[in-house]
């Protein structure tokens, strides 16, 4: 790309919340046909950025150009007429509308008073072929994949024309392979002369894909380079501000007796399909099993099976040979199993509760803090205390709500509590999801902690590297069922994504 | 009196009956699926039955003949009922109220206001003075086939309004780009949001709507059966009109099919004494029944599932 | 006490007093609009009040009530519940109320009038016990099944008294047998003959027993988790659905015992209704000026009951139409419900302040 004006340029954009100052001065240039990714750790500013180039915030300060031009995007409306398109991290479909409706809404080709869908259908049709966009247009949201859902949020933006897209973390929900199929989507949308900007924190796909790459620390540009001139480790170490190991420091792990045995788990859901088919598991004591697969092939049913809130059809759960199938979520605690939920704050924590009330939510009906049915808060309160104080929990006291607190505390305090109850079993789903980096350290530390104590730890994360670089045995699970384990230091992304595909190839394409 | 003409006055009143829940659950579903929880509409109702009663009487003693001052009573109706329901709009969708609080406020100020302003305008009186409302039409060729004309092309205007009313609201709602505009911003506000649609805007309009069509279903209550409006001229049917909309799954045709059920359960308890075997029912048995089938059916439906998905939740667009 | 004080201080105790003061001023702009005096009115009403014993005591028995179902209200609220059944559950109470003390005979005065309040706290609250079993086990909507409930309810009500209890040739049931009658006559002879009753004073227990319970019992702890967030409490083990009906069970309670109150304490027998008493609904609006909080509504049942009982004296003194009272009311819950509207009008007078983010 030579001195041609470029798509887009900000120049010192500034975007100020209450409190933070979530993008301080950032200037940027997009070229023609360039791939430019931005990268960032949660919280650095991307999103915030991408939102004002989408109109869907003001700068306080600062322009934009584009072609040259400079313009005002005051509203979503106003960035689409100015080529603009946004592919979504989560993605703003609406589930019971048809692959046609959503990609048409707001943009209804008419016919007198009426919807023209006939004519919608073809130049859907038309966009699809010319892109490689397969999709079906009368299918319904809830019911296609989401590598579909993807492609049908891309043609959102190819039908209004956007010359320019934007992607905000696409490859969170895909598996290794289908973020191949997206990045060939994406170098095809190029060649067809479209501009591409890449929000991820992903340096693997960066390398792969990007031409540029622009790295945001703290809401601050740090630097722009050409991806043929740098390396993954110098754009982490721009990213983070230090250096950074990829590897998690830990001793090898001395696996004792079986903990956790699920044997021919079967789990079927409302409508009778089976979301658990044979699951079998063994986790020891003294060793971190990861799960490793692609959201939505039964993960949350295995740990809904394993904490009692979900009923198990078929097969047995056993800790320390003990007998906990269908057991009450109460009674499977109580016998030595700590949960990290994956949502913290659906299932973590009463955000409107105070972080001492929080700290008991499991153990408020016991002694000392349940004194003949009535709350005995000098207890409640010294535990507290304690928790916080352990874990180093950043909040201004024990009463504050949990709301107020950063996500990366309410992490603390939900693993404090689940550490303090000295379980058997820990299981951790998405552990570090939405932290930034020193929080992620310590959680995986925690982890870690814990499996040096002698305890069993279940891992399960989307982020594959977490898995290999924290696990001391992988399981892949596919459609309700594990399906591979292997040692973290003999495998690789090929084969963990192959086998979290499905393996064989005859059932690669049975998805779509 | 044999069974059949007894069958046929049933269907008459039934009819009667219906109509005015048509009207009202079709305004419920504009309101919700919009994603704006409307439990005002027994306010609504009232506050359009008294516009009603109000206008048509003026406009009776001005001169106007007697269709002619029900027509400007179902305007009136209209009118009033959509100014009545942007208080509700303005609370929960500007000010982020608790809609379901804010649709018990509007109940709760129409009785009350609703008889100060009766009092107001007619020296005292507890009801608005009597007219004449509208009479039943006869629908060419077709009310004179013998039985069923009689029966159902011989009904008041309204209640072919209403049917007319469940024909439009299905094709705004499925066949136009507002309709889909409208269910999408229900649905998913920040999908609609960021393809440069006003989520609030189009909400406002569900809310008007729900307040314009439970307006006309109060009014016809005072144009079809009463003549005035009083302290009960509405009891209880804005709340049945949302039971229909729900049995309806927020579907036009659905909350027809339901409101026409809950017609017939109501107009059930004039004829009932009729029979013989009837006659051993204890009559506050009789007046129960419509709620507990009502509530017979919300057990075996278990109609929450197409409920808007963003019913009662306000829009807050820094939360994208 | 340490804890009144500080809800007192609070900024969030400033809301309801602005939105009072904001539904009085709205009231005297619809008198003025109809040509009336607003301060004559007002006057009028608080005279009529305040003005003698009498009118006291009986503004008192008008409270009394409100306190219940406000309760009822709020409790069920604090455990994410929308209970807007307190019409049918305040009448199956009083009926079940009505039930014990005309029929049962030859009981002394000290068990036959406890046991006809426990009756009445229990059907009401089984009566909420319905809506809240039918969430919990079918998830209907409480919503729509207590508004079935509350004319359910009605008829029922005047189907035992039709069938039953029925004083010849009236509209109401027989009279109560004198044991089981609460009235305080004592009291109730200083006060002109105000009908005053012991009501009022289980009314207040009643409010302190939700305080406790609510805020420094293990079970008011698991109903206030439950209704802020249900999901993380069935993850930390605790049992939803019970915790559901146990809620409306107890809300159904508070509303049971203000129906039976009417009928031991004041009129000693139960009228057949033509219509719902509206004593239920009532009940939320208090429980929305006390913000749900039961001192709260003790405060709200106050205003709510001079405001009501005193609009007899503005039409007879001042001539304003008593439901000019009704529009005061829906005014006062819209400010207090759009709370955004009396911030709006407040930002002049408020310094902002700062939110406390952890980083």
């Amino acid at each position: 790309m030579g001195a041609a004006t470029p798509v887009v340029e900000l120049k010192q954009i500034t975007k100020v919340f209450p409190g933070i100052i979530a993008n301080d001065s950032i200037s940027f240039k997009l070229h023609k046909g360039e791939i430019h990714a931005l990268l960032g750790e949660n919280g650095a500013g991307k999103s915030t950025l991408m939102n004002v180039v989408f109109g869907l915030y003001q700068p306080e300060e600062g322009s934009i150009e584009v072609n040259g031009e400079p313009v005002i995007i005051d509203s979503p409306n106003r960035a689409i007429e100015l080529g603009i398109g946004m592919v979504h991290q989560h993605f703003k479909l609406v589930q019971p509308f048809t692959v046609t409706e959503n990609i048409i809404l707001g943009s209804e080709p008419k016919k007198g008073t009426r919807i023209n869908y006939k004519k919608a259908t073809e130049e859907i049709r038309q966009l699809s072929e010319q892109y490689g966009l397969q999709v079906n247009p009368n299918a319904k949201i809830h019911d296609i994949s989401v590598g579909m859902q993807q492609r049908v949020e891309i043609l959102k933006t190819l039908y209004r024309g956007a010359e320019i897209l934007i992607f905000d973390e696409p490859t969170a929900v895909l598996t290794p392979q289908e973020i191949s199929e997206l990045m060939e989507i994406m170098k095809r949308l190029v060649a067809e002369g479209k501009s591409i900007i890449l929000i991820t924190h992903k340096l693997k796909e960066i390398m792969q894909i990007a031409d540029n790459v622009t790295i945001i620390r703290r809401g601050k540009v740090v630097d722009t380079v050409k991806k043929s001139e740098t390396t993954p480790q110098e754009l982490a170490e721009k990213m983070v501000g230090r250096n950074v190991t990829f590897k998690v420091d830990k001793k090898p792990a001395e696996p004792g007796s079986v903990v956790l045995e699920m044997a021919n788990i079967v789990s079927n859901n409302k409508e009778g399909t089976a979301v658990l088919q044979g699951l079998n598991l063994q986790v020891r004591a003294g060793e971190i099993l990861g799960i490793a697969g692609v959201d939505g092939n039964g993960q949350s049913e295995l740990i809904e099976a394993l904490t009692g809130l979900r009923h198990v059809d078929g097969g047995t759960v056993k800790l320390l040979g003990q007998d906990i199938t269908n057991m009450s979520p109460r009674k499977i605690t109580e016998s030595g199993v700590s949960h990290i939920p994956e949502d913290r704050h659906k299932h973590g924590l009463v955000l409107d509760f105070s972080v001492s009330e929080n700290m008991v939510l499991e153990t408020y009906y016991k002694p000392p803090f349940n004194k003949g049915g009535f709350l005995n808060f000098d207890a409640i309160d010294k535990h507290a205390t304690r928790l916080v104080e352990r874990f180093d929990v950043r909040t201004p006291s024990i009463a504050t709500h949990a709301r107020s607190l950063s996500g990366g505390n309410q992490q603390k305090a939900i693993i404090a509590r689940e550490i303090d109850k000295n379980p058997t079993l820990m299981i951790a789903a998405q552990p570090t999801r939405g932290l930034d980096v020193g929080a992620i350290e310590f959680v995986q530390q925690q982890l870690i902690a814990q499996r040096d104590q002698g305890k069993a730890v279940l891992l399960i994360s989307f982020e594959l590297d977490e898995i290999i670089n924290v696990s001391d045995r992988i399981a892949v699970i596919y459609e309700g069922q594990i399906v591979g384990e292997v040692l973290p230091e003999k495998t690789n992304d090929q084969e963990l994504g192959l086998m979290m595909a499905g393996s064989t190839a005859k059932r690669g394409a049975a998805h779509e | 009196m044999d069974v059949l003409t007894i069958i046929g006055q049933l269907i008459n009143t039934t009819l009667v009956f219906a109509t005015a829940l048509i009207f009202t659950s079709l305004g419920g579903i504009f309101s919700e699926k919009s994603g704006v929880t409307n439990l005002g509409l027994e306010g609504l109702m009232i506050f359009g039955a008294f516009a009603a009663g109000v206008a048509g009487f003026y406009a009776q003693d001005a001169g106007l003949s007697g269709f002619g001052a029900a027509c400007v009573g179902v305007l009136a109706a209209m009118v009033f009922g959509i100014l009545v329901s942007l208080i509700h709009a303005v609370a929960s969708i500007t000010f982020k109220a608790d809609q379901v609080i804010s649709g018990i406020v509007i109940n709760f100020l129409a009785a009350g206001s609703t008889l100060y302003m009766v009092k107001l305008l007619f020296d005292g009186a507890g009801e608005t003075g009597l007219i004449s409302g509208f009479d039943k039409v006869n629908i060419p060729y077709l009310s004179t086939i013998p039985l069923i004309g009689d029966v159902f092309f011989h009904a008041y205007p309204t209640t072919y309004l209403a049917v007319v009313a469940v024909i439009v609201t299905y094709f705004v709602l499925y066949k136009t780009p507002f309709g889909l505009r409208l269910r999408s911003v229900g649905e998913h506000p920040s999908a609609a949001d960021t393809v440069g649609i006003k989520v609030n805007r189009l909400r406002y309009i569900g809310v008007m709507l729900s307040g314009a069509l439970a307006g006309i279903g109060g009014a016809t209550i005072t144009l079809t059966t009463t003549g005035t409006f009083s302290h009960n001229t509405i009891s209880g049917q804005g709340y049945i009109a949302i039971a229909a909309m729900i049995f309806g799954k927020w579907n036009p045709w659905g909350a027809f099919g339901a409101a026409v059920f809950f017609g017939l359960a109501q107009a059930v308890r004039n004829y009932v004494q009729l029979f013989a075997w009837t006659q051993s029912i204890p009559q506050e048995v009789i007046y129960m029944l419509p709620y507990v089938l009502t509530i017979i059916v919300l057990v075996a439906a278990v109609g929450r599932s197409s409920a808007p998905s963003a019913l009662g939740q306000p829009y807050d667009p820094s939360k994208r | 006490m340490n804890n009144i004080l500080k809800a007192i201080t609070k900024d969030s105790f400033v809301l309801p007093i602005v939105a009072i003061i904001m539904g009085l001023i709205l009231g005297a702009i619809v008198m003025l609009i109809g040509g009336y005096n607003p301060i004559d009115a007002y006057s009028a009403l608080l005279t009529r009040v305040y003005g003698d014993p009498y009118d006291f005591g009986e503004a008192i028995r008008e409270m009394t009530p409100l306190i219940m179902t406000g309760m009822a209200f709020a409790f069920a609220a604090r455990a994410g519940l929308f209970n807007i059944g307190g019409e049918g559950q305040f009448l199956i109470g009083m009926t079940a109320a009505t039930v014990v003390a005309v029929q049962l005979h030859g009981l002394p005065a000290y068990i036959h009038a406890p046991l006809a309040i426990i009756a009445g706290a229990i059907f009401g609250g089984l009566w909420a016990a319905i809506a809240g079993f039918l969430k919990a086990v079918r998830g209907v909507n409480e919503v729509i099944s207590c508004i079935m409930l509350n004319w359910i309810g009605l008829y029922l009500a005047n189907f035992v008294i039709n069938h039953f209890m029925l004083l010849q040739g009236q509209n109401r049931s027989e009279d109560i047998q004198p044991s089981a009658s609460i009235a305080i006559m004592w009291l109730s002879e200083m006060m002109g003959n105000a009908r005053v009753h012991w009501g009022t004073a289980i009314a207040l227990a009643a409010a302190v027993f939700f305080y406790v319970f609510m805020w420094k019992t293990k079970q008011g702890y698991e109903l206030r988790a439950v209704g802020f967030n249900q999901d993380a409490s069935k993850y930390a083990g605790m049992n939803v659905n019970r915790n559901i009906v146990k809620a409306m069970f107890i809300s159904g309670m508070f509303a049971g015992l203000a129906g039976s109150f009417e009928v031991l304490g004041v009129f000693q027998y139960q009228s057949v209704m033509a219509s719902s008493p509206g004593t239920g609904f009532d009940g939320i609006a208090v429980a929305l000026i006390g913000l749900n909080n039961p001192f709260g509504i003790i405060l709200g049942s106050i205003l709510f009951g001079t405001l009501t009982y005193g609009s007899a004296g503005m039409s007879f003194s001042a001539d304003v139409p008593p439901e000019i009272v009704r529009i005061v009311i829906g005014a006062i819950i819209f400010f207090i419900a759009a709370q955004g509207i009396v911030r709006w009008v407040l930002k002049p007078f408020y310094a902002k302040r700062k939110k406390e983010k952890v980083l």
